[in-house]
C-alpha cells in the first residue's frame, strides 16, 4: 500500500513540475542553511570549549573559602539573643596551609594530576621601563603535567627552569615591549619591596595577548622568597583525564580539604549560558528558514488536494479507505522532505567547506586560525530530521482534508 | 445463491439543511445476480442518490440495505471500504480515470489495493480484463490518449478488476457517440446475462433502458411501480 500511494504522490507531484521544484528548492536551501550555520556555530563552540579546557586548570584550588568564617560563638548559639558586634575575624598568613598533604591526598586520586603554585604581582623593569605582571612560582617538573605551556615555548622551555634555579619565563609580547631577549637580565620587585635579577631562559607565545605580555614563570623557591611567603603556596591546579568530571571532583575536594575549588565549569559558567543562549537563537532562526519552507510543501500539496477532488472522490469509491487517501498526500510531503534533505545536505557540506577556507582572528588574539565547523553526524542528523519533520507536518494539514473528501458531494457536482 | 446481490428495503435520504431535502423517498428493490436493471426518471428526480446509497457512498437516513445477503446498516468504514473494493463496481459518465495513470495502471490500482494477487498475477489479470473488452492495444495509453468509448471501456474493466457481485453505472453513454455507445451498452447487458453480474445502469437513454430485464422508474425521489414504461408522464 505504501507502494501504491508513493506511487501516486510521485505522479501527483511530477503533474506539477515546476511547483513542486520550487518547494524542493526550498527545502534544499533551508536545510543547507540550517546544516552549514549549526556546524559553524557548533564547531566554533566546540573549538572554543575545546581551547579552555586545553588551557585552563580543570579544577583551581585557592586560599580562600566558600563562606566567610564563622565565629565560635555562632557556632554555639546560632539562636543567641546577644550579638557581639565588631568582631573581627582572626588574622591569617594566606595561602593552602599544609599544601604537601593537599597534594599528596589529590595525587592520590586515579585520573588526577595536580601542582601547587605561588602566584602575586610583580613589576618587571628594564632599560627604564616598568611593565606590571603577575609571577607564577612553579615547580617546573610538576608544573609541565598540568598545564600546556610547553606547548607555546618559542624557545627554551619549561626544563631550563630547573638547570637554572634563576630562570624566568615570560611572554614573547612582554619580550616585545620591554625588548627583551633570550639569555637577557631582568629585574623583578614584589610589593613586600624585594626585588631580584632572572635570567630569561624561555620565551612563549600561546597568541593570547593578556598571558604573552603579562605572565612570568620562574621557580617556586624564588617566588616564596621575593612575596615574602615561605613554604606556601596559594593556587592548586588539577588536570584530569575526563574533563567532564571536574564538577564533581571539585565538590568531593573541597569537602574533603576545605579551600574553595571550582571547577572550570563553574569558572566559566557565565560563558556557559551565553554559549546557550546562542545556541537557541541559532536554532530558532535556522528552524524558522525551515518552517518558511515548509510552506511551500503546503502550497504544492494544498494545490495538487484541491485539483485532485475528483480523483480522490473515484478512488474513495473504489474502496479506498480515508487513510489511505491520506497517505498518498502524506507521502507527497514525505518525498519533498527526503529529497531536499538529500541535496539539501550536500549543498550544505558544500558551504561547510567553503566556511572553513575562512580565516580570521579572535579577539584578545594575535594569531590567524581557519572558522571551526563540526562535521558530526548529529549536524547532519538534526538537519535532516527538522527538514523531514517540518515537510510532513506540511503535508498533514492538506493530507487530513483529502482524507475527508466526500465523494458523494464531488460525483453530484461533476456528473 | 438465492439471496439477491443488493436489497434496498423502504430506503429514504433526506437531508438536514435550512430547508430539508428529500432526495430517497421510501425505496425499495432488489437486483438479482445474472440481472440487468435500468433506472430512468426525469433529471433531478433522484437516481444518482439512489445509486450512491446502493453503492455504500452515502447513507440512508431510514431504511436498510442488504449486500449479498448482509445487512449494511452497521458497516464501519473499513467493512464499507472493504465491500467497495471487492463487491461492487462502479461506473460514471464522464472524468473517472486517473489522468496520471496508464489504463492498465488505473485497471490494477483496485487489485493492487485488495493486495490479493501477487504483481505479476495483478498484472496479468488486469491485461486480460483490457483484453476482454478489446483494448488490449490501448493498456499503456494514458487516458488523454483515449477516446470517450475506450475510456468507458477502460473504466468497466476496472470495475470489474476484483470481481465485484454488483455494478452500478450512473449514465455510462451519456457523453459516447452512437457506435461506442452501442457497444459500450452491450458490454454492460453482458456483465449481467453473460458474466453473471447484477447490474443497476442509470440512463436518459430510453433504447437503452428497453433492453434491460426490467426498468426501474424514479420520480421526485419515489419509485414508480413497474412497469413504468407503459405509463409515461
Ligand atoms: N447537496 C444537495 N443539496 C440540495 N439539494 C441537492 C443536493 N444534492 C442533490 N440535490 C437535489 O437532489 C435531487 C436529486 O439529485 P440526483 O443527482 O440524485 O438526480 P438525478 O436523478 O441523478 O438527476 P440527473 O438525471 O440530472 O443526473 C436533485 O433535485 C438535486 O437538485
Ligand atoms: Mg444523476
Amino acid at each position: 500500500m505504501i507502494r501504491l500511494a508513493a506511487s501516486v504522490a510521485v505522479r501527483h507531484l511530477l503533474a506539477r513540475r515546476r511547483q513542486s521544484l520550487v518547494s524542493l528548492l526550498g527545502i534544499v536551501l533551508g536545510v543547507a542553511f540550517f546544516l552549514s550555520i549549526s556546524a559553524m556555530m557548533r564547531g566554533s563552540e566546540k573549538d572554543f570549549l575545546r581551547r579552555l579546557v586545553d588551557n585552563a586548570p580543570h579544577i583551581t584550588i585557592s586560599d580562600e573559602f566558600r563562606n566567610a568564617s564563622v565565629q565560635p560563638a555562632s557556632v554555639r548559639y546560632p539562636h543567641g539573643a546577644v550579638e557581639v558586634s565588631r568582631v573581627k575575624p582572626q588574622t591569617e598568613t594566606r595561602g593552602v596551609r599544609g599544601y604537601p598533604q593537599v597534594l599528596a591526598y589529590l595525587r592520590a586520586q586515579p585520573g588526577l594530576r595536580a601542582s601547587a603554585l605561588l602566584i602575586g604581582q610583580a613589576l618587571v623593569t628594564f632599560a627604564g621601563k616598568d611593565v606590571a605582571i603577575a609571577l607564577n612560582g612553579v615547580v617546573p617538573a610538576e608544573y609541565r603535567s598540568v598545564s600546556t605551556i610547553d606547548q607555546y615555548m618559542v624557545q627554551g622551555s619549561l626544563a631550563d627552569l630547573i638547570a637554572n634555579p634563576n630562570g624566568i619565563l615570560i611572554g614573547d609580547e612582554l619580550a616585545r615591549v620591554m625588548s627583551l631577549r633570550l639569555d637577557g637580565n631582568l629585574s623583578v620587585a614584589t610589593t613586600t619591596g624585594q626585588a631580584r635579577t632572572f635570567k630569561i631562559v624561555g620565551l612563549f607565545h600561546t597568541g593570547r595577548a593578556s598571558i604573552d605580555g603579562g605572565q612570568a614563570f620562574v621557580a617556586l623557591k624564588r617566588a616564596q622568597a621575593l612575596l615574602d611567603r615561605p613554604n606556601r603556596t596559594n593556587s592548586i591546579v588539577v588536570k584530569l583525564d575526563d574533563p567532564e568530571t571536574a564538577r564533581s571532583f571539585a565538590a568531593r575536594i573541597e569537602s574533603h580539604i576545605g579551600y574553595k575549588s571550582v571547577s572550570w565549569q563553574e569558572q566559566s559558567e557565565d560563558l556557559m549560558n551565553t554559549l546557550l543562549i546562542r545556541r537557541i537563537i541559532m536554532y530558532t532562526v535556522v528552524g524558522a528558514v525551515l518552517v518558511v519552507a515548509a510552506f511551500g510543501i503546503y502550497n504544492v500539496i494544498s494545490t495538487v488536494v484541491l485539483e485532485k477532488q475528483r480523483d480522490i472522490a473515484i478512488l474513495k469509491s473504489m474502496g479506498f479507505r480515508a487513510r489511505d487517501v491520506e497517505r498518498m498526500f502524506l507521502v507527497q510531503g514525505v518525498l519533498l522532505g527526503l529529497i531536499g534533505d538529500v541535496f539539501g545536505l550536500a549543498l550544505g557540506s558544500v558551504l561547510m567547506a567553503g566556511l572553513m577556507q575562512i580565516r580570521f582572528k579572535f579577539p584578545g588574539s594575535t594569531d590567524t586560525v581557519h572558522m571551526a565547523i563540526d562535521w558530526g553526524i548529529a549536524q547532519f542528523a538534526l538537519a535532516a530530521a527538522v527538514a523531514l519533520a517540518a515537510a510532513t507536518i506540511a503535508a498533514l494539514l492538506p493530507a487530513r482534508k483529502a482524507a475527508r473528501v466526500d465523494p458523494v458531494d464531488i460525483l453530484r457536482g461533476g456528473t | 445463491m438465492n439471496a439477491a446481490a443488493i436489497r434496498v428495503e423502504h430506503v429514504t435520504r433526506r437531508l438536514a439543511a435550512e430547508v430539508p431535502v428529500t432526495l430517497v423517498e421510501d425505496v425499495s428493490l432488489e437486483i438479482r445476480r445474472g440481472e440487468c436493471v435500468a433506472i430512468t426518471g426525469p433529471s433531478g428526480s433522484g437516481k444518482s442518490s439512489l445509486l450512491y446509497l446502493m453503492g455504500l457512498l452515502d447513507v440512508p437516513s431510514s431504511g436498510r440495505i442488504w449486500l449479498n445477503g448482509v445487512d449494511t446498516s452497521a458497516f464501519d468504514e473499513e467493512r464499507i471500504a472493504a465491500a467497495r473494493l471487492g463487491e461492487i463496481g462502479f461506473v460514471f459518465q464522464s472524468h473517472f480515470l486517473l489522468p496520471e495513470f496508464s489504463a492498465l495502471e488505473n485497471v490494477l490500482l483496485p487489485i493492487e489495493r485488495l493486495g490479493r494477487l501477487a504483481p505479476a498475477a495483478a498484472r496479468h489479470h488486469a491485461e486480460e480484463l483490457l483484453a476482454g473488452l478489446g483494448l488490449a492495444e490501448q493498456a499503456h495509453k494514458l487516458p488523454k490518449q483515449l477516446s470517450g468509448g475506450q475510456s468507458q471501456r477502460v473504466a468497466i474493466a476496472r470495475a470489474l478488476a476484483n470481481d465485484p457481485t454488483l455494478i452500478l453505472a450512473d449514465e455510462p453513454t451519456g457523453n459516447l457517440d452512437t457506435a461506442s455507445s452501442a457497444l459500450v451498452q452491450t458490454i454492460i447487458r453482458d456483465l449481467a446475462h453473460r458474466r453473471d453480474r447484477a447490474v443497476a445502469v442509470i440512463t436518459h437513454d430510453a433504447r437503452f433502458a428497453q433492453t434491460a430485464d426490467r426498468i426501474l422508474t424514479i420520480v421526485d425521489g419515489r419509485l414508480r411501480s413497474e412497469p413504468a414504461a407503459l405509463t409515461p408522464g
